[in-house]
């Protein structure tokens, strides 16, 4: 089949960091091409390359049959390339339409045709199925909405070709089936897909060929039909994978947290959390799936005591903890869903984050005892294998995988009674997912009551006990593991009701 | 004496104080909505004020004198957005500086203009209309640049709302990096609107010394540029709005000479001191409140680079 797209040889440098090294991609009119690889792997900066938003420091792009060179966005766009970002590119005070045809002439320029734009779209929808008010201000969408919108932004001027970058990690599982729905349907009318992720169900599911990244290189190119997952997975991480962390079934212990009637209001002073009630006992898993930004942040929060409740309870091994600050819930460990603002500090050393916590242990007259903070602190480091140049380098300066890792090492190793995740895994490779939902798991196996926060199903279906699912506040449906299916918690987390049967 | 004369006589010369405010307000309103924060409006209008004087002396001319000083407006504006969009500076500070610039140039340059006498521009009694009792007064006895500057205010609410034009530029204020991803010329945009709005921040300034005050002092400004900073934020950055705003200011401005005329027992220092007090307030509102409750562009005083990582 024809090529639509070459690109031979490309190198994009970042400083010291070969984002892009020698990257050949070729993709045929017509197909979803996957473009897998870990976080890292240089996929967004390729897809950047191609659309202008990067010069590439060597190396050439073959699109139509022709050598092209896009110096911005308005060069791939006017050749027929649409980009929808991973992080969407939209005015969120503007309405749909405006951001439709931002940067887009209609026929009576430079007045705006709203007639003939209508109808445009009305036509797009119909033919692709994707439904949009025009004239809803974009700040009161939903994620899936939003991405709704970028799609039609780029059919809007009748792409040939439209990039996908990681497209799904927003979205709930209906809607990702909608997504790959539609998708499918724009292929059949001639369109051709670059489908990117790092999820390798979906690449199996929606492409028909896969291109995998590592570290900046390509490692090639497979069919999709004649590929499995763990040939892709040995693929991406370079070496063979064990993913088969699994959550053994233990005899669960006293009730260690109990939340009653919970309300937690946000920064704007709305409500984030309404009514929320749960307890986790020792040894259980209890795991609540959403997509973020549904009261998940504010309801952590308030547990760990960063976040005043305006209502309700929380009890720790019965005690009411409700009103106790931070510095009073020492039987809690919290891994926050943002490491470096709140887990970390940033600018101190990895030794003084590891000790944080501990500082009233090491103290020696006014002054602290580096010597006895030093030689915990190796241990900890060896213990939970983080990756440091030295003790003393600052802690901002570790990747992604070792800050979660060191503050793992700070959290659990004070041997708490609950243990907060959120997000634990999120950006982080193979290994590092691996390693922290093992850690998670023999913790509770120790004892240890764990709350889990997560937007992976994945995740959440392969570790917890108890699945919960918050949507709006509000906690929809607790099921145990065995009864949930991901239709059922998909359901509920686009904000489906329980119907009684 | 407060009586009905005395209100139409006050709100016509709100009309007069509050049209060098206008065309600032306009003109800054536009630079921002791109995202570019241009502080040096004080500096600009005085440079405004000067030149549009001195052309008018050298031709006899104060039209050319007016049109001289937009570009002289745009020729700071240009500095400004040399060193904000090209070389990504920190814009309040290079708003500083052309303040600093511009009150610095015109005191030097503009010494042995004080006292000189230049051709003005002077207000036309549009017939039939101006003799209709007091509403005559307050809306048809003023100079063309008068009625002019709320035109424009139309113009530019058209430009801004109703056009592709105005929608690249808001957009390149809200998130530059959104409008660059579907073709935008964001930089293209912010120095064009940067430019306009310097133009027109100086044909403010040329109104207060040829057809307001009709003389050249140095400073004669007073802070006008900072008064109209507050403006925009005032007017939330609708240009409908800044036309109620300046003529408000202006009307604070011209109050306190017209009750010390009239002899009601209120200190005139006081009142004058009413349009800065304002304009602390709001200047101080915003920053306590986030700027974004007020409508303020999302990306502005934000320097916008392809591709930089988030
Ligand atoms: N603008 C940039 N400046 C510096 N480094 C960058 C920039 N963009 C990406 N990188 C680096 O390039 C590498 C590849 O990143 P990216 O293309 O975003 O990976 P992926 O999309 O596969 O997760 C990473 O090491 C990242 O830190
Ligand atoms: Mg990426």
């Amino acid at each position: 089949m024809e090529a639509i797209l070459e690109m031979r040889n490309i190198v994009k440098r970042f400083g010291d960091v070969v984002a892009n090294d020698h990257v050949n991609l070729k993709v045929r009119k017509g197909e979803i091409h996957g473009l897998l690889g870990e976080n890292g792997a240089g996929k967004t900066t390729l897809m950047n390359v191609l659309y202008g938003i990067y010069q590439p420091d060597e190396g050439e792009i073959i699109f139509e049959g022709r050598k092209v060179r896009f110096k911005s966005p308005r060069d791939a766009i006017s050749a027929g390339i649409g980009m929808v970002h991973q992080h969407f590119m939209l005015v969120p005070r503007m309405n749909v339409l405006q951001n439709v045809i931002l940067g887009y002439r209609t026929p009576s320029d430079p007045l705006i045709n709203h007639k003939w734009v209508e109808s445009k779209v009305e036509k797009l929808s119909e033919k692709y199925g994707i439904d949009i008010a025009l004239y809803e201000v974009v700040m009161n969408l939903s994620v899936g909405e939003e991405q709704r919108v970028e799609i039609l932004k780029a059919l809007f001027r009748d792409v040939k070709l439209l990039i996908l970058d990681e497209p799904t990690a927003v979205l709930t599982p209906q809607e990702v089936d909608s997504l790959f729905y539609a998708l499918k349907s724009m292929t059949k009318s001639g369109l051709t897909i670059i489908f990117i992720t790092h999820k390798l169900k979906e690449a199996l599911k929606v492409t028909d060929r896969i291109t995998v990244l590592r570290k900046g290189k390509n490692v090639g190119t497979v069919i999709t039909a004649e590929t499995s997952e763990r040939e892709l997975a040995r693929m991406m991480v370079g070496r063979d994978v064990v993913m088969d962390v699994a959550k053994p079934e233990v005899e669960f212990g006293r009730e260690v947290l109990r939340v009653e009637d919970l309300w937690v209001k946000d920064d704007r002073g709305g409500f984030a959390v309404k009514g929320v009630s749960f307890s986790i006992r020792e040894g259980e898993i209890f795991g609540i799936a959403g997509v973020s930004g549904n009261g998940q942040k504010e309801l952590e929060e308030a547990i760990a005591g960063l976040r005043t409740p305006a209502r309700g309870k929380i009890l720790l091994d019965g005690k009411d903890i409700t009103k106790l600050g931070v510095e009073k819930r020492n039987e809690i460990a919290y891994v926050p869903e943002d490491r470096i603002g709140v887990g970390l500090a940033p600018s101190l050393s990895v030794l003084e984050n590891l000790m944080l916590k501990d500082f009233k242990k090491y103290r020696k007259g006014l002054v602290l005892d580096y010597e006895k903070m030093e030689e915990r602190a190796k241990e900890l480091i060896e213990e939970f294998s983080v990756k440091t140049p030295s003790l003393h380098s600052p802690a901002s300066t570790l990747s992604g995988g070792n800050i979660q890792r060191l503050i793992l090492a700070r959290e659990l190793s004070r041997s708490p009674r609950l243990i907060i995740a959120s997000q634990p895994t999120r950006g982080l490779d193979v290994a590092g997912i691996d390693y922290v939902r093992r850690r998670l798991v023999e913790s509770a196996a120790k004892g240890c009551a764990v709350l889990l926060i997560s937007e992976d199903l994945d995740e959440i279906f392969q570790i917890s006990d108890r699945i919960a699912v918050i949507f709006e506040g509000e906690i929809r449906g607790i099921m145990e593991r065995k009864e949930a299916d991901y239709e059922r918690v998909g359901y509920l987390m686009a904000g489906g009701l329980e119907v009684a049967v | 004496m407060v009586d009905a004369g005395f209100i139409a006589s006050l709100l016509a010369s709100s009309i007069r104080a509050g049209t060098p405010l206008l065309y600032a307000t306009l003109g800054e309103t536009l630079t921002e909505r791109s995202g570019i924060l241009n502080l040096g409006i004080e500096g600009i209008m005085i440079t405004g004020a000067f030149t549009g004087f001195a052309v008018s002396i050298l031709t006899g001319n104060p039209w050319l004198g007016v049109l001289f000083a937009g570009f002289a407006g745009m020729a700071l504006a240009f500095i400004h957005a040399f060193f904000s969009i090209t070389l990504k500076a920190n814009q309040p500070i290079t708003g500083l500086m052309i303040v600093l610039l511009g009150l610095g140039i015109t005191g030097f340059f503009g010494r042995s203009y004080i006292g000189e006498v230049a051709v003005y521009i002077n207000p036309i009694h549009i017939p039939y209309l101006s003799s209709l009792p007091y509403v005559g007064e307050i809306l048809f006895t003023h100079d063309p640049l008068a009625y002019i500057a709320v035109i424009l205010a139309a113009v530019l609410w058209f430009l801004l709302f109703k056009t592709r034009y105005g929608l690249e530029i808001i957009a390149a204020g809200e998130n530059p990096e959104a409008a660059d991803s579907v073709g935008v010329d964001v930089d293209r945009i912010r120095y064009i609107s940067t430019l306009i709005g310097g133009f027109l921040v100086g044909i403010g300034g040329a109104y207060l010394s040829l057809a307001y005050a009709k003389l050249w002092t140095e400073g004669m400004t007073a802070g006008r540029g900072w008064i109209c900073l507050a403006l925009v934020i005032f007017s939330g950055w609708m240009p409908q709005r800044a036309v109620l705003g300046a003529y408000l200011f202006g009307g604070l401005d011209v109050l306190s000479f017209k009750l010390q005329a009239t002899g009601v027992g209120i200190s005139y220092h006081l009142m004058r001191m009413v349009p800065y007090v304002v304009t602390i307030v709001v200047l101080l509102f915003s920053v306590i409140r986030k700027r974004a409750a007020f409508g303020a562009p999302a990306s502005l005083g934000v320097p916008y680079i392809r591709g930089r990582k988030q």
